[in-house]
């Protein structure tokens, strides 16, 4: 299986996002999601930036596949104006993440990939895509791996198990929700159009609980992202024997590295029974075995 | 004209719907092949043929709604479920998902296909999308549109447009939102249910009133306080020490007021959003929108919304006001 690093989800400065990419140059991923996925406001990199910053990781480590990765909700004629710069961008391989860009790049016959926020629950509606150019889906996190074994198995049927690759979301506050309105400039009681851009104080978006403290979600502009990490860490031997191509992991603002290479050595020592060295409080796995997402279950009970 | 089309959870809401006015009503089978999977509501095949009578023989469409997405296992039902709705004489199909709508076109040709809310359709190059691949006569749109986003929509749009008029506000983009599996293990689009009954918990305790989902605290109400259903985006949660709705506070859609402005971009057809809610809900609704779209035809240069419409609505509406949403972005 190979390690994908997921889009950037959070606003973050020009210095950081240079930083944070520049370290993952020579992290042990073998592919690199890179552009602005939920916010058209939010321009630290606008697209020609994000385009070069391919480039020099596809110089400094040309092993590596760079994909541009797009926004999720296209409402805008600029939004749509953008999108068509990232689909007609000739180098980089393009992951569609709204059904406008699915059309661009379907329509243009450009291949293409699909993140997670494309609805894609049956292997019927992969076929369809995979005709027009589809090569790689991410699935919706809300799948478990037992619809997942069902679509892949549906692939295999239809004779194009092989023609498309899969990738799971493994690791990161997992993308729940999109909307029109933007929950943090709600919470900083700003209206949309002034919202002082206040994501950037937020490198890994801000927590709401229940108010008995529980974790719920995590804000991130219009984006509601999961209140616990998901991950797959304790799955990955799972993964591997039900099909999964890609493992993806999402960018967080600290640790990047460190979990990256706890992933790999995980995966270099399949099936070694090692606990997660990262492992902490906040984490959950629920969606995997088919109940609610926010749920942490033992491995071991689902596998006996 | 524009198309007033209403919502029918069951037999006696479909007759209300029909002898009120609407154009057409939207109905849904008794499983999770549609967004509103409810307990008590829906058609099964017993009932559907005698609902389609009735409705046809009175001048009203019936739409059906195939909206939520199948998994592997539940792929045969929903083709079922296509099948059966077409071999009754439906006037048009509301599906979401490429699989489904593909089947559709295939196997049904003769059956229109709208595409559904839940489809997420935000873009003309979107909305191309459902038309050059699957042949789609009409879309639904999200109820994230402004006005003027809307209208841009209609300049562009391969398809006709069906906006939401009336109704509870989904403030995520429909289609697109997982909140509710993550707390109960049911979503919209899995099992065509958001925030689901089951899952609900009421408790009275000495802090107050609270609701519960799946055990996960969604707000408390003082004595004063109107309790109100405790869908997930309309809990009240806390970021550091502030406690609030942190997504949206309980209201309902209202466009009763822009109907002009709907007419003169071109929308085709108003929805009225509610088939979980009662027959009477349907009734006083459909009633209404009819009172008001005829009024607004008969006299245009005229047209306001009179105050017993709005009181009527009001007296209907979830947390007892309602917003023009999306349409109007006062939070933009």
């Amino acid at each position: 299986m190979k390690l994908s690093l997921g889009p950037l989800l959070y606003f973050w400065s020009f210095d950081e996002i240079k930083q944070f990419y520049q370290s993952m140059t020579e992290a042990p991923v073998d592919i690199i999601y890179l552009g602005e996925t939920v916010c058209s406001k939010r321009r630290s990199l606008n697209f020609e930036q994000w385009l070069s910053l391919a480039h020099e990781i596809k110089d400094a480590a040309p092993d590596k596949e760079i994909v541009l990765s797009t926004l999720s909700l296209i409402e805008a004629e600029s939004e749509l104006k953008t999108l068509r710069h990232y689909c007609d961008n000739g180098d980089f391989l393009v992951e569609a993440n709204d059904m406008a860009a699915v059309q661009l790049l379907s329509h243009h016959e450009i291949p293409f990939t699909i993140g997670p926020t494309i609805n894609t629950y049956n292997a019927q509606a992969l076929a369809i895509m995979q005709k027009q150019g589809l090569q790689r889906w991410t699935m919706p996190v809300e799948l478990s791996k037992h619809t997942l074994s069902g679509i892949l198995a549906d692939l295999d049927r239809l004779g194009i198990k092989d023609d498309i690759e899969t990738e799971i979301f493994s690791y990161g506050h997992m993308p729940l929700a999109l909307s029109a309105r933007c929950f943090t400039a709600r919470a900083h009681n700003l209206p949309k159009d002034q919202c002082d851009l206040k994501c950037i104080d937020y490198p890994d978006g801000l927590q709401v609980k229940s108010q008995e403290d529980e974790s719920l979600f995590t804000l991130n502009g219009i984006q509601t992202l999961s209140g616990l990490r998901y991950d797959l860490y304790n799955e990955l031997a799972e993964m591997q024997a039900i099909g999964v191509d890609i493992i993806r992991l999402s960018p967080r603002s600290k640790n990047m590295l460190d979990i990256i290479h706890a992933y790999r050595q995980k995966l270099n020592q399949v099936p070694d029974q090692a606990d997660n060295p990262y492992q902490i409080e906040d984490n959950c796995n629920g969606y995997w075995y088919g109940e609610p997402g926010m749920i942490q279950t033992n491995s071991a009970t689902h596998s006996a | 004209m524009i198309e007033l089309v209403c919502p029918a959870g069951n037999f006696p809401a479909l007759k209300e719907a029909v002898n009120n006015g609407a154009d057409a009503v939207y109905i849904g089978f008794k499983d999770d092949t549609n967004a509103r999977h409810f307990a008590g509501l829906n058609f099964n095949e017993k009932i559907l043929p005698k609902a389609i009578d009735y409705a046809h023989q009175r001048d009203c469409k019936v739409f059906v709604a195939i909206n939520t997405y199948p998994q592997p296992e539940g792929w045969l039902r929903w083709q079922k479920a296509v099948d059966m709705a077409a071999d009754l004489g439906v006037n048009a199909l509301i599906m979401a998902d490429i699989g489904i709508l593909d089947y559709a076109m295939n196997k049904h040709p003769q059956v229109s296909r709208h595409l559904s809310v839940q489809g997420s359709a935000t873009s003309y190059e979107s909305l191309r999308y459902y038309q050059q691949n699957f042949g789609i006569k009409r879309a639904v749109l999200p109820r994230v549109l402004s006005v003027s986003q809307v209208a841009h929509l209609a300049t562009q749009s391969p398809v006709e447009l069906e906006v939401f008029g009336f109704g509870s506000l989904c403030i995520m983009a429909e289609g697109r939102c997982h909140l509710s599996s993550y707390v109960t293990g049911e979503s919209p689009n899995t099992c065509g249910a958001c925030s689901p009954a089951k899952s609900v918990r009421w408790e009275k305790t000495p802090n107050g009133l609270e609701s519960r989902l799946n055990n996960v605290l969604i707000d408390r109400y003082d004595d004063n306080e109107n309790a109100g259903y405790p869908t997930l985006c309309k809990g009240r949660f806390s970021i550091g020490k502030n406690t609030f709705h942190v997504l949206e506070e309980p209201t309902s859609l209202n466009t009763i007021a822009i109907l002009p402005e709907l007419d003169s971009i071109g929308i085709k057809a108003i929805k009225i959003e509610g088939r979980q809610r009662s027959p009477a809900y349907t009734q006083q609704v459909t009633h209404v929108w009819r009172q008001a779209i005829d009024a607004y035809y008969k006299d245009p240069e005229h047209y306001t919304p009179q105050e017993q419409w709005l009181n009527a609505l009001n007296k209907v509406s979830e947390g007892s006001q309602t917003t023009l949403g999306a349409y109007s972005r006062p939070w933009q």
